[in-house]
């Protein structure tokens, strides 16, 4: 890690003198590109909802409902990530240190939740987990509502967040040089010590930017959700489904107004997100 | 030269004509296989009559969802929904005239349906009417009213049969917010509700469309009863043709003739084949076997029309919402 710090401060003083030329060009199409699909339908939903008048807008997002879903939506939201940092760094961990049978095939089944379509795994993972599902009649006696309920939620949102988890912190563990550990250890440091004071400082940013990622995803998830939770006002609603209900009843000023909330809390978290992460890089560095 | 502009023409001439034979309807959740006979019949129906081939498309979904995306500029010819409320929210964007509703025989109804209940073999609960269905300990299944047609009719079904048992508003609220605590789950559509009772096994009773709840008994025979419950409401599903999408795509005609078809003989027959309720009284007559015999109250006569009712109760803050809050 240290030596790539030290490069990164040491960064050569002429910037213009680049191999490649077409900043120009590159960055035009850059910003077209990010007002077109980004910017346009994002400020589309503001637009939508400014026509509402601010009271309106108030009443549509304070309802005892909407609020109620925020909790549901943006606590399991945060649990989900917060297990997947865990789960997803052993798992990284495991595939990039370890060499055994079948690592290829593991590694690539990280990637499933990517590619099954949301619904899919939404009635999988119901199917599974009811009542009358192979896990299900197993955790049911025990007291554990693994479906149409807050824990059901939890389940489909820590799994399609995995591989955001895994993905990110992958090619760091990967760059992580184990000579460093070994120097570590060599200076008498237990191997907690090694892990707490070594490793997890190096590896923090990567673990925050995958959690990041796994919650946003998780925050606007629908349609694995719908299936597994039970829907239920109050207690089992989605945002998402709050907005959803509100386009399907022709409320769409509400829908949209429902839907800035999430954004701008979304940005903030994510926002707030960056700047832990910057904040750990450069702990990072002064360590290193 | 004058060969190739020929063959240019024709080939445009047999598109434009294979495009203005094509018809979409689009549809509500639980009658896909009912109109997929129906096309089929309608479609050989027209060959006779004219000697033009025509093709009905169909769209599946939510009747609120459908409803949305006709207003968001799905080109459906025909409209066949759930509730006429959707129906109406297509008008109000000025699709087609606001009195849609009087241009076709029965309230632009050709067939109707009622709502009962779907038990477990051997009805272990117990379940006979509305009541058994708000006792502590039931689980009720039926999909959520803000999102579904059907849900709405389960809800006034019930609502109207508390007012007429229990007396007044106040009783019927709580009832109905009994009723809706034994709800574990709330799915977006009739045919979810049907999936988590039969397939989840979540429930002791599923409220759902009487042609469901008989598909259901066919299709499982042996595991499910139906109760009939003391007193239902008369759902009548509507259809219309789209004007504004008609006229843009030139098929004003063939639309016409394949709502009308509906009402036919040949359509009637069919509807009771599935389970629905013809309009026409003497074919009903032919398939009342099929149906349970129970009491009936229509939407106008309890609520006063589809217009009040959803103020009432689905609107943003209205009784569906407020009965979650106490």
């Amino acid at each position: 890690m240290a030596p790539a710090v030290s490069s990164k401060r040491r960064r050569p003083r002429k910037p213009d003198r680049r191999i490649l030329p077409g900043f120009g060009i590159t960055m035009g199409i850059t910003i077209s590109y990010l007002t077109l699909m980004v910017l346009i339908p994002l400020s589309a939903v503001f637009l939508r909802s400014a026509g509402m008048g601010w009271e309106a807008f108030w009443r549509a997002i304070s309802g005892p409902q909407v609020v109620a879903s925020y909790k549901v939506t943006f606590g399991v939201s945060f649990l989900a990530a917060a297990t997947n940092v865990f789960f997803g760094f052993i798992a990284a961990w495991v595939l990039t240190r370890y060499r055994f049978p079948g690592r290829r095939l593991v590694d690539a089944m990280v990637d499933l939740p990517f590619a099954l379509p949301t619904a899919v795994a939404g009635i999988a993972l119901t199917a599974l987990y009811a009542p009358s599902g192979w896990l299900g009649q197993y955790l049911y006696p025990l007291g554990i509502q693994s479906a149409y309920s807050q824990t059901g939620i939890f389940i489909a949102l820590t799994f399609i967040g995995l591989p955001f988890v895994v993905r990110t912190l992958q090619p760091v563990i990967e760059g992580l040089d184990s000579e460093v550990e070994e120097a570590g250890a060599s200076l008498g440091a237990s191997r907690w010590r090694v892990f707490w004071q070594v490793i997890f400082p190096s590896l923090l940013p990567a673990a925050l930017t995958g959690f990041a990622l796994a919650f946003a995803r998780a925050i606007g998830e629908y349609g694995s959700v719908i299936f597994i939770s039970g829907n239920v006002p109050l207690r089992t609603e989605i945002t998402p489904l709050v907005i959803v209900k509100f386009l399907e009843n022709y409320q769409y000023p509400q829908a949209t107004a429902v839907a800035c909330v999430m954004l701008i809390v979304s940005f903030l978290l994510l926002f707030l997100i960056n700047l832990l992460q910057r904040w750990s890089e450069s702990i990072g560095q002064a360590r290193g | 030269m004058k060969r190739l502009i020929t063959t240019i023409l024709t080939t445009l001439a047999v598109f434009t004509t294979a495009h203005a034979k094509e018809l979409l309807n689009v549809s509500y959740d639980p009658t896909r296989e009912f109109y997929t006979e129906v096309n089929n019949a309608f479609a050989k129906h027209w060959k006779e009559k004219t000697g033009q081939q025509i093709r009905i498309n169909q769209s599946h979904g939510g009747s609120s969802k459908q409803a949305r995306a006709v207003i968001d500029g799905l080109d459906a010819d025909v409209v066949t929904l759930a509730l006429a409320a959707d129906i109406d929210a297509i008008a109000g964007r000025g699709l087609l005239p606001a009195d849609w509703q009087k241009r076709l025989p029965k309230n632009s109804a050709p067939y109707q349906s009622t709502l009962a209940f779907l038990v477990r073999k051997g009805n272990p609960k117990g379940i006979k009417d509305w009541a058994d269905l708000a006792k502590p300990g039931i689980q009720v299944i039926t999909p959520n009213p803000k999102t579904s047609g059907a849900a709405r009719w389960n809800f006034l079904a019930a609502w109207g049969w508390a007012l007429k048992t229990l007396g007044d508003e106040a009783k019927a609220q709580a009832f109905i917010a009994a009723l809706y605590k034994n709800v574990p789950v709330l799915d977006a559509g009739a045919r979810g509700s049907s999936t988590t009772f039969q397939e989840r096994k979540i429930g002791d009773v599923l409220i759902n469309w009487e042609n469901e709840l008989l598909l259901a008994l066919k299709e499982h025979p042996g595991q499910y009863e139906i109760v009939v419950p003391s007193l239902s409401i008369l759902a009548e599903p509507t259809v219309a043709l789209v004007d504004k999408n008609v006229d843009r795509k030139g098929t004003r005609e063939i639309a016409q003739a394949y709502l009308e078809f509906l009402y036919s003989d040949e359509g009637q027959n069919l509807a009771g084949k599935h389970y629905y309720r013809p309009s026409n009284p003497d074919i009903l007559k032919k398939y009342k076997d099929q149906y349970p015999d129970l009491m009936l109250f229509t939407i106008d006569e309890v609520f006063g029309g589809w217009t009040v009712a959803t103020k009432k109760f689905f609107d943003d803050g209205a009784i569906f919402d407020r009965i979650y809050l106490k």
